[in-house]
């Protein structure tokens, strides 16, 4: 009976052994430095599709409080269910960057990521970095908006497409301006996108796009300029982050 | 041993020791055996997620219109036409529920806004799954034979497949990767048929290697087979990570097999002035010539600059041979009949200036280890067995070797390819999608003697391209008619008459669409004779330098003589019209001033037109639309007049917004705009 109790004991061990969670290789094995501040270099507020990998990888920086580039500073990304890295931790490299690729989780929506490095006592400072993922509707809104807005709204110029930007007397808001934008309603801005600015007693320069645009089209265009405003909209969707 | 039986016996007799006491044994059991059913139906896993859904309404602000809306119990959508039995709205309770905006718990998560009802089309027929189960491992995951896992969210566009052929604005993976099925050629060798009986058509242009001897080099041939990517980084052809030998061969046999040139390069290129060219008009002819319109170089940081149309010629010198580059820029069809390349009329001067640059744009780099031996008899036949293997001829023309029908597997209905017909490699995911996915990353590691090459894809196009294959169904075939969206037919009109050979010539439809056919980089021009006034046309074939001067893709000058000219602006003036356009309804000038300032009033007040447009250069500074400086002797009013009405209606898909103009407004408009005329042509008149 003893010998069967010192079986089923050992057992029970072992069991709770291979279900413990197993401690991670920690970064700081590797890390020979600390810094004191983390800060994105790149690769934030991309446009991407559910369940993909982003187009850009995501670049943070370690540096340290006279704001020097830190090397060999551990760095550990993390974010909400579904949301994957490769690779999760790493140590940062003579630049002081930590350079990961980012693939979102399943569902359409605004996805807030964190990366955190310990400083010297080990608690750790953060960044938040935001991502997005568009959904079909969304993504209506972004062809959209690359056909007909994006020439005047988006300031950025390439051979292929010149901006208008510079050449409007009333200069137009780019999508991402929240500050303006969300003080907007959704019946504001269909009024403005089908009606011109006249319709809210704005500019003209900007030309009515009723009869031009579909309904759903007009819809699209809204949900995603609600998507990549900053700061977010108030009911821009879910917001996917780790509690 | 002997304890426990007679424990048994005891308890037996206890039971069943007389026949009244065993009737109620008997029927207790039996109750309890009717109780498991329905206690099972309590235990089941929907029920708990629906009484978690019932917790998480109950403190909302609309937690009375959702308990309204909520219905116990295992909900189904019944779709017999698609063969949809769903029950995912069990545990998925609040799918419909637009106010969940803000729930992200799942499975109570709201169904993103689609464009679709959920009870016309279910779940499974864009999610997969099975539809039937209860219980979400079985609904979800489940890859017994004939059933299927969920679609990965990355893929999800494929299913808008199976019923949408034509581009959809939401969808742009699913038609990257059906244009890279055509653009790569990878439906040269696996055949696709769609539901509409039509079959996909590539859209890559492979030269054919009939005369390749002429072109260039076998050493060059032998280096661009073992690696074409280090030639070009845009190149469509892969790698067959073929061995030294079999590209020694392979060269062989494709000199030996070529045949001269009708003519010969001798004779097209004798009256060759070999004067040497001033150094400066190369790069300035090219650039005047608007090659980079079409060919790409990679410039001194690496990056590619200039179009997709041609091929890279960043060391396109290393490749041709001078006398076949000059007898190629005087007349490509002779070399190749199906090229998209257009007969620039050059004179003798100019072509020994353009292909004195072309041919300087060179690498020794990539020939410089290359060393063959005179080939040998038996290495030409070994080539051409070879040639057979690698399935060559599939996409070339070579001389002697028909081309292979069915060379690859048929892709038609890859999409729901079952799991038990693949073989899956080592460490890798059994499900359908990571198979693609890996399939087209690395072919040949899926087991020896496979044939299909290497690419160069990037991660995003791989996903496309396994999207494009994925959204290939049995669904797709099985689906009633009138859900099936064909794609648009493939026009093949062709300008008719000794005008349409000269079109021909010139490749119009490589940039411009004509009655449905042609490319998108430059404007179409099926109305074009509607549109614009004739000497204008005339002025722009001589030297098309007037719209849009800030575009680097623009029209090249073709050097046309006065005849071809006249031929050109003619047919386009008398074929190319709206029907409903009649171009002299309207005046070219004698507008009243009245009317014209009316005009100017409204193009800068009310519609505000100078925010794309420049009439005046001195205060307009927008730059979307052409410049209208000059548009009175461009345009016909009659044309103005019905753009303004309405843009779309001319030209689909232009940036331009249907303002609801009212007749007036647009009558005053065009007057205004057709007073904006050259100004030596006003001069002229007076």
């Amino acid at each position: 009976m003893r010998r069967l109790f010192w079986i089923a004991g050992t057992y029970v061990l072992l069991l709770v052994a291979g279900c413990g969670r197993q401690p991670a290789a920690s970064p700081a094995a590797h890390a020979t430095a600390f810094g004191a501040a983390i800060v994105e270099s790149s690769g934030g507020k991309q446009l991407g599709t559910p369940g993909a990998a982003l187009p850009q990888p995501l670049v943070v920086q370690v540096n340290d409080a006279q704001g020097n580039a830190v090397a060999g500073a551990p760095v550990s990304f993390s974010g909400p269910a579904g949301v994957g890295f490769d690779p999760t931790d790493g140590v940062t490299d003579s630049n002081g960057q930590v350079t990961t690729n980012v693939t979102l989780g399943g569902t359409s929506g605004r996805y807030e990521l964190r990366a955190a490095s310990p400083d010297k006592s080990g608690r750790p400072f953060t960044v938040n970095i935001t991502e997005l993922a568009l959904g079909y509707q969304e993504q209506v809104g972004y062809s959209v908006d690359q056909n007909y807005c994006a020439r005047c709204h988006d300031q950025e110029s390439s051979a292929e497409r010149v901006s208008n930007y510079d050449n409007l007397a009333v200069k137009p808001h780019a999508f991402i301006d929240g500050q303006t934008l969300n003080m907007l309603t959704d019946a504001d801005l269909t009024a403005i996108i089908n009606h011109g600015g006249p319709a809210l007693n704005r500019s003209a320069l900007m030309p009515p796009y009723g009869a031009t645009l579909s309904k759903a089209e007009v819809q699209a265009l809204i949900a995603y300029i609600r998507l990549v405003s900053d700061p977010p909209w108030r009911a821009a969707g879910v917001v996917y982050a780790k509690r | 041993m002997q304890s426990m039986k007679a424990k048994f016996v005891s308890f037996w007799r206890a039971l069943f020791r007389d026949p009244v006491l065993s009737f109620g044994v008997v029927s207790l059991l039996l109750l309890l055996a009717l109780a498991i059913a329905p206690a099972k139906d309590h235990f089941s896993e929907w029920r708990h997620y629906q009484q978690q859904y019932l917790r998480l309404i109950r403190d909302r602000g609309d937690a009375v219109t959702l308990q309204r809306h909520f219905q116990g119990g295992i909900r189904q959508i019944w779709l017999p036409e698609l063969g949809v039995v769903d029950r995912c709205q069990s545990c998925h309770t609040g799918l419909g529920e637009a106010s969940l905006v803000d729930v992200s718990a799942q499975p109570f998560r709201r169904h993103p806004v689609i464009p679709h009802r959920l009870d016309e089309f279910g779940c499974v027929v864009c999610h997969r799954g099975q539809g039937a189960a209860t219980t979400a491992a079985e609904a979800h995951h489940s890859t017994l034979a004939r059933e299927e896992p969920l679609l990965p969210a990355r893929y999800i566009e494929a299913s808008c497949g199976q019923c949408h052929h034509v581009a959809l604005a939401g969808t742009p993976k699913l038609n990257e990767g059906r244009d890279l099925l055509g653009r790569y050629g990878c439906v040269r060798c696996h055949t696709v048929r769609l539901p509409d009986g039509s079959t996909m058509t590539a859209t890559d242009n492979p030269p054919p290697l009939t005369h390749i001897a002429s072109k260039t080099t076998r050493e060059w041939i032998y280096a661009w087979l073992q690696n074409p990517s280090s030639y070009a980084a845009s190149v469509t052809m892969p790698d067959f990570q073929m061995g030294d030998e079999d590209a020694r061969d392979i060269s062989a046999f494709l000199i030996a097999n070529s045949e001269p040139l009708p003519g010969g390069l001798a004779a097209i290129t004798s009256t060759t002035a070999k004067s040497a060219p001033d150094p400066a008009a190369g790069p300035s002819l090219y650039g005047e010539s608007f090659c980079a319109s079409c060919h790409a170089v990679q410039n001194a940081a690496g990056n590619l600059v200039g179009g997709d149309i041609g091929p890279e010629l960043t060391r396109v010198g290393t490749k041709v041979k001078p006398e076949w580059l000059r007898a190629w820029l005087r007349d490509p069809r002779t070399y190749n009949s199906h090229t998209l390349m257009p007969r620039y009329r050059w004179t003798d001067q100019q072509l020994s200036i353009v292909s004195a640059y072309v041919e300087s744009k060179a690498d020794s780099d990539f020939l410089a280890n290359v060393r063959l031996q005179p080939a040998t008899a038996q290495q030409i036949a070994n080539g051409k067995a070879l040639v057979m293997q690698y399935g060559c001829a599939v996409c070339h023309d070579i001389r002697g070797i028909s081309k292979p029908a069915n060379y690859a597997p048929e892709l038609s209905r890859v999409g729901s390819k079952p799991l038990a017909q693949i073989v899956f490699i080592n460490g890798m995911a059994k499900t359908l999608p990571d198979y693609l996915n890996g399939k087209i990353r690395h072919p040949r590691a899926f087991g020896p003697g496979l044939r299909m090459p290497q690419y160069t894809f990037t991660p995003e196009q791989v996903d496309a391209l396994t999207t494009a294959l994925l959204s290939l169904t049995d669904r797709s075939f099985t689906l009633p008619t009138h859900l099936k969206i064909p794609a648009q037919p493939s026009a093949t009109y062709q300008p008719a008459g000794h005008a349409g050979k000269l079109m021909a010539e010139l490749n119009c439809v490589a940039c411009h669409r004509m009655n449905g056919r042609g490319g998108d980089m430059a404007p179409d021009l099926s109305w074009e004779g509607s549109a614009v006034q004739r000497p204008w046309l005339d002025d722009f074939l001589k030297n098309p330098n007037t719209l849009r001067p800030a575009l680097i893709r623009r029209m090249p000058r073709f050097n046309l003589s006065d005849s071809e000219r006249a031929e050109l602006t003619d047919y386009f003036m008398t074929v190319y019209q709206k029907p409903d356009i009649d171009r002299e309804a309207m005046p070219l000038s004698g507008y009243s001033p009245a009317l014209v300032e009316q005009g100017r009033q409204l193009f800068y007040s009310k519609y505000s037109c100078q925010s794309c447009h420049m009439v005046n250069t001195q205060q307009d500074k927008g730059y979307i639309g052409p410049p209208l400086t000059q548009v009175g002797s461009r345009l016909n009013a009659a044309w103005i007049y019905h753009w303004l009405k309405n843009p779309q209606a001319l030209r689909p898909g232009t940036i331009e917004p249907n303002q609801n103009m009212s007749d007036e407004d647009a009558g005053a408009i065009t007057a205004f705009l057709m007073m904006q005329k050259t100004a030596g042509k006003q001069e002229a008149k007076r």
